[in-house]
């Protein structure tokens, strides 16, 4: 199968790339390099510009102004149907008019190819998304999963060196969704194609990217890999958009830095800011039995409420100064029974590696 | 088992009772169409059956297969109908095709003024096409005085006057239609075909036309058997020169008296028409014509 990579994946350049609607920056001065063969990931809520930066490198958009490259050739006023980038539409976009193989083989007969090839590569991008055989089925035959894989064979099958995904599992449930994570990323790997994903599904962006780029009001917020994006966010918008994550302030007093009432040992580095806010994720947080041991942040609060979640226990519990935050745990068979209830008083402790602090400003 | 049979007869019975609600509610129009038209159907079949003698006879469905001029009549009541719909379709498709691609409020603009003519009788619209298009009309006066012709062209009264009013009265029919299946039409299949390297040309061959052409089919048909029956624009503006099936069935009462004669020709003309859509039906998806569909 390695076959298919035929040719080199291509890098994309975006420089200052603005578009506006009206009053509306739906894309506010971006500038990305995606590298070559790269699985980037542009997570943001809808209406944040990400599908906007998609239709742009599609061509699609027209953007105000800006440079885009595939590579090294300027592609900013290329019409899209010479571009010669895959994409997968959220609806799929499938010819209803058309079978299954008549759709993969739409972008061959475009391209001219020889009648005898179209069929053999036809099968073989049919077998590559497990669809094999299916050619002469009806698009309005096919399930939601099957759809997206024939959607996905007609993007790849004329090996285009960049990939685009329109939020192309948001149809699908769960399950199914869950396994074409992983068969796309599988996918993705085999072909190395250059792919950049548009989703609004947090999860789904941590675990297919390399790298996922937060889109916010037109803007990127934040480029980096998931675990970097996760563990130590540049900003409250990443940090609140990734993950569940309460925010306590941060005051300085003297050289020691107190939040909730604790003074905190802090071993990560600080961002420069004039204010900051302690970042707490349920499941970093934990309940403390005996005294907390050294490098550990404790907190005093109150236990107000405590949900049962099946593989995990939610628990919420107010601070000394009224903040509202979350703890999760796992259950085992023992546990839950011997969690605090609501009303008890309860010792929270934060080890000092998971102890954020990000700047506090707005947007 | 007394558990699961519980109410199951009350249940059954609910259920007929609102089958019936429902038919009752349909009841008056299912009496109408009974009255108005199974009732005149039935009784239009008896009178061509009946001969000039008042008993029993096919005398007026010989006489249509013994007279050349019926043949002739019902051969020129076909090709002005394939005409009129040729020429709607080269006209209406173009500018359905136009108006879907403009945007919504404009388009329903456009619409507005494509079916303003539905609200001026059609008497007086078949009457307005006599004046512009007659020897010293409106059209003869300017072409000639913009020299696009010399002499008077003969405008009406025969082929060319039949067919500029039919086409004019049933555009509408081809178009509302056609302009709906256009607008039903994802857009994001065009994006797909021209992102899969479409050339926007490319892109309306593949994938719009062959999607937009149940549409077109259906206001085709619409066309082609509404212009079988027509009557009053025809007979204005052929001024005599083309005879159609109605024409005959009009002049066979009016003139001749002959209601059998009428009669058979109207079951002829029926029959022809229920083959039309019977041919049609085969070969073309009528369900999803009507929107039955999807």
């Amino acid at each position: 199968m390695s076959s298919q990579v035929t040719q080199e994946a291509l890098p994309i350049t975006v420089r200052n790339v603005t578009k506006t609607y009206g009053r509306v920056h739906a894309l506010d001065d971006v500038s990305l390099d995606v590298k070559s063969g790269e699985f980037l990931t542009l997570l943001g809520p809808s209406g944040s510009g990400k599908t906007t930066l998609l239709m742009v490198l599609a061509g699609f958009t027209r953007p105000d102004q800006g440079s885009l490259k595939f590579g090294d050739r300027e592609m900013i006023r290329t019409p899209p149907h010479l571009r010669d980038v895959g994409m997968v539409f959220q609806n799929y976009a499938l010819f209803p008019h058309m079978t299954v193989a008549g759709n993969v083989a739409y972008p061959l007969k475009l391209r001219r190819t020889p009648k005898a090839e179209i069929a053999e590569r036809v099968e073989r991008a049919l077998e590559t998304v497990q669809l094999g055989g299916y050619g002469e089925r009806r698009i309005d035959q096919l399930s939601g999963g099957q759809r997206q894989r024939v959607a996905l064979a007609r993007s790849i099958v004329f090996e285009p060196r960049i990939l685009l995904m329109d939020e192309p599992l948001s149809a699908l449930d769960k399950k199914l969704r869950d396994r074409m994570q992983i068969e796309l990323r599988h996918l993705h790997e085999k072909l190395g194609m250059t792919t950049v994903y548009v989703t609004h599904d947090q999860r789904e962006a941590l675990t297919m990217s390399d790298r996922i780029a937060v889109v916010n009001h037109g803007r990127i917020m934040q480029l980096a890999d998931p675990q970097s994006l996760y563990e130590q966010p540049e900003n409250k918008f990443v940090a609140d958009f990734i993950g569940d994550s309460t925010f306590l302030p941060v005051h300085r007093e003297g050289s020691s830095i107190v939040a909730g009432g604790t003074d905190l040992t802090v071993t990560r580095p600080v961002p420069e800011a004039e204010k900051h806010l302690l970042m707490l994720r349920p499941e970093r947080v934990r309940l403390l039995t005996g005294p907390a041991p050294e490098g550990v942040n404790a907190f005093e609060a109150t236990v107000t409420d405590l949900v049962y979640q099946g593989e995990s226990y939610l628990l919420y519990a107010r601070l000394r100064d009224g903040t509202e935050i979350a703890v999760r745990g796992a259950i085992r068979s023992e546990t839950f029974a011997e969690l605090p209830k609501p009303g008890a008083t309860a010792q929270l402790g934060l080890d000092a590696a998971d102890t954020v602090l990000i700047a506090d400003t707005e947007g | 088992m007394a558990v699961t049979d519980m109410n199951a007869a009350g249940l059954r019975r609910d259920e007929r009772l609102e089958r019936l609600r429902l038919f009752g509610l349909a009841s008056p129009a299912l009496l109408l169409v009974l009255v108005i038209l199974v009732i005149p159907v039935g009784w239009l079949f008896y009178v061509s059956f009946i001969g000039a003698d008042g008993s029993f006879s096919l005398e007026n469905y010989e006489r249509m297969i013994k007279r050349k001029s019926y043949a002739r009549i019902f051969w020129t009541t076909f090709q002005v109908s394939l005409l009129t719909t040729g020429l709607c379709v080269l006209i209406g498709y173009p500018l359905a095709y136009f108006m879907s691609q403009l945007p919504r409020k404009l388009a329903n603009l456009c619409m507005i003024t494509v079916l303003l003519p539905f609200w001026t009788s059609l008497l007086v619209r078949t009457y307005a096409w006599l004046v512009l298009l007659q020897k010293n009309g409106l059209v003869n006066n300017w072409a000639i005085s913009l020299g696009l012709w010399d002499e008077p062209l003969k405008l009406v009264h025969n082929l060319n006057g039949t067919l500029i009013g039919m086409v004019h009265i049933m555009l509408p029919f081809l178009i509302l239609p056609t302009y709906g299946a256009m607008t039903a039409i994802d857009r994001d299949y065009l994006k797909a075909a021209s992102n899969l390297g479409a050339s926007p040309r490319r892109a309306f061959w593949t994938v719009f036309l062959p999607l937009s052409t149940p549409g077109l089919f259906a206001g085709a048909l619409m066309v082609f058997i509404l212009c079988l029956g027509f009557f009053v624009t025809p007979a204005v503006l052929g001024g005599g020169k083309v005879i159609l099936v109605s024409m005959k069935i009009v002049s066979n009462i009016e003139l001749f008296v002959n209601w059998g004669a009428a009669s058979a020709l109207g079951v002829v003309l029926m029959v022809l028409t229920v083959t039309v859509l019977w041919v049609a039906s085969r070969f073309l998806n009528l369900d999803r014509m009507t929107g039955g569909g999807h």
